[in-house]
């Protein structure tokens, strides 16, 4: 597995997929973490669909990772194309059966794969939060926010709980964007229905009945990137978002382990 | 340790109610040269991707270097194949794609330098996949295949977009290989190039073998043909006519005739024209080279 992992890594490493990712990560993360201070006073809003994130909120403990957990499913999503692309593109290039000709263990080719994807999910989720907290000090002067509590004990607590979970979440989305790629076998169909029904179709799905919310998978991979929320506890979050990427992994890797690579 | 290289029978595969390939036996001796022809599904590929482990046989078995293609990890790290082209990503480049795949079989890391001065790439490693011509794409698949230092190499169309060099170039590579003991399976549409560097031959069409062996005693049981040219083109009817009226069946193709018989029929052929008062500016006693056995055997032409 070793070895899938660190030719995976040759792959990943390109500089016009690192880069590229990397650079849409953290364009994402400056935006969004700029916003919540910049906008703090504005009456649309700071936070997500038109919220408002007080000074009251960003002087707590975890004020420093408010943006960087803002940016989690927008990371989630960059990850989940990622690696449908990656994946599908396997297919597409034919360079499958040139792996498969290498290693023959279907599975064994398929977990170094989320060795690698797992590593490069650390790294674009650490990059991420270094750069948004990097901002949030640079800006809370401005902003009129006290940073008192952010580096305390309960300060780096809670930037380790946000990593923690930013990750898991990215992770998850991740996951989703490998099943999509290793089910449809082409890039731009795994990623366009992965987003689309992500950004838009659960969109429309909560606002006729919001209840749906609570059981819709990409909801439930953004609330784990957000430690929870009111409407949506972590644990269950975390459980069901788990359930669906398990059940997902099972049937994707079942037929790729018995599937026939005719292309 | 066997010594044969493949070993494949009765090698059933359906997609459907369709026999991509059926009941296919053969062998391939180690250390040899074979040649894999076909028309155009066949079931060439088929038949490769099965021995590579990448689909599985829906009847019948195989062996690989004494190992069943059900468990291609025993043998595979023995193999270098090439598959219906070189297949790579764009965005890297030639040395890069070879350095994933040396990676991936825990092959040394110098090699890839070496295969690519060895196939011709020399200076152009560092390029771009995507830059790349369809020679030199097929160039960096050869050097993919040749990574393990294969006990069996596989190769699907090598000479697919090489110039004559270049095909001279791997058929000089191809004999090297076999000479240091390595067996070499591959399949081409070039038959000329199939009857000059191979010993062995497995011919398919429409998913059955037609023939399996040495391509000596494939020639060697053929008809003879002897083939005639006129001075006078009309009268090449004439000769047909003559042979056969003698019992040997003729037929006029690109201005010869080509009469079945064996070689010392020509001089009765050469007397009879004479006597009609036909001059011949050819009379060629010859057995069919593998082309136009091929083409005999398959069907085609």
């Amino acid at each position: 597995m070793f070895k899938v992992f660190f030719a995976e890594w040759r792959k990943l490493r390109r500089p016009t997929l690192f880069l590229g990712t990397f650079g849409a990560a953290l364009a994402f993360t400056a935006l969004i973490t700029s916003v919540t201070f910049l906008l703090i006073d504005s009456e649309m809003g700071n936070g997500d669909r038109g919220t408002t994130i007080g000074r009251e909120t960003l002087v707590l403990a975890n004020g420093s990772v408010f943006g960087f957990q803002s940016v989690g499913g927008l990371l989630g999503i960059i990850a989940l194309c990622v690696f449908a692309a990656q994946t599908a593109q396997e297919y597409t290039y034919g360079t499958l059966r040139n792996l498969l000709v290498r290693q023959p263990r279907r599975l064994v080719l398929m977990f170094g794969k989320f060795a690698a994807m797992k590593t490069f999910a650390l790294l674009l989720i650490l990059s991420s939060a270094i750069f948004s907290i990097g901002i949030s000090v640079a800006l809370s002067g401005g902003a009129e926010v006290s940073t008192a509590q952010w580096f305390t004990s309960d300060g780096w607590s809670e930037i380790g709980k946000a990593l923690l979970n930013v990750y898991i979440s990215v992770v998850l989305f991740a996951l989703i964007g490998i099943i999509l790629g290793l089910l449809l076998r082409s890039p731009i169909s795994s990623i366009s229905i992965g987003v689309i029904w992500i950004l838009i179709v659960e969109s429309i799905i909560g606002l006729v009945k919001p209840s749906t919310l609570d059981w819709l998978p990409g909801n439930q991979l953004s609330t784990i990137a957000m430690g929870g929320s009111p409407d949506l506890s972590y644990t269950h979050a975390l459980t069901l978002g788990s359930i669906y990427v398990a059940v997902g992994l099972v049937i994707s890797l079942t037929l790729f382990a018995r599937r026939d690579v005719a292309n | 340790m066997s010594t044969l290289a493949i070993e494949v029978h009765g090698l059933t595969k359906k997609y459907k109610n369709l026999a991509a390939l059926s009941k296919a036996t053969f062998s391939v001796p180690q250390g040899s040269i074979c040649g894999f022809v076909g028309p155009n599904g066949a079931g060439k590929t088929t038949t490769i991707r099965m021995l590579l482990g990448l689909i599985s046989p829906s009847e019948g078995s195989a062996k690989v270097l004494g190992f069943s293609v059900t468990e291609p990890e025993k043998y595979l790290s023995h193999v270098g194949a090439m598959i219906e082209g070189p297949a790579f990503y764009p965005a890297l480049s030639g040395a890069e794609n070879l350095r994933v795949l040396a990676t991936l079989g825990d092959f040394p890391q110098d090699r890839v330098d070496q295969l690519i001065d060895l196939v011709g790439l020399k200076g152009r490693g560092k390029d771009k996949y995507k830059t790349y011509s369809l020679g030199m794409k097929q160039r960096l698949g050869i050097a993919a295949a040749l990574l393990p230092n294969p006990k069996l190499l596989i190769l699907d169309e090598p000479t697919n977009g090489l110039d004559p060099e270049g095909i001279q170039e791997i058929r000089d590579l191809i004999k090297k290989l076999a000479s240091e003991g390595t067996t070499v399976f591959v399949s081409s549409h070039l038959l000329s190039e199939i009857e000059i560097i191979s010993e062995y031959l497995v011919m398919l069409r429409k998913g059955e073998v037609v023939f399996a062996g040495p391509i000596e005693e494939l020639l060697l049981n053929q008809k003879p043909t002897i083939i005639v040219r006129t001075e006078r083109p009309e009268d090449l009817e004439k000769i047909a006519e003559i042979a056969r009226a003698a019992g040997h069946p003729a037929v006029i193709r690109h201005g010869e005739a080509h009469i079945e018989g064996p070689h010392e029929w020509a001089a009765t052929l050469n007397r009879a024209a004479f006597d009609a008062g036909i001059v011949l500016s050819l009379l060629n006693p010859t057995l069919p080279n593998l082309e136009e056995t091929f083409f005999e055997m398959t069907g085609g032409l």
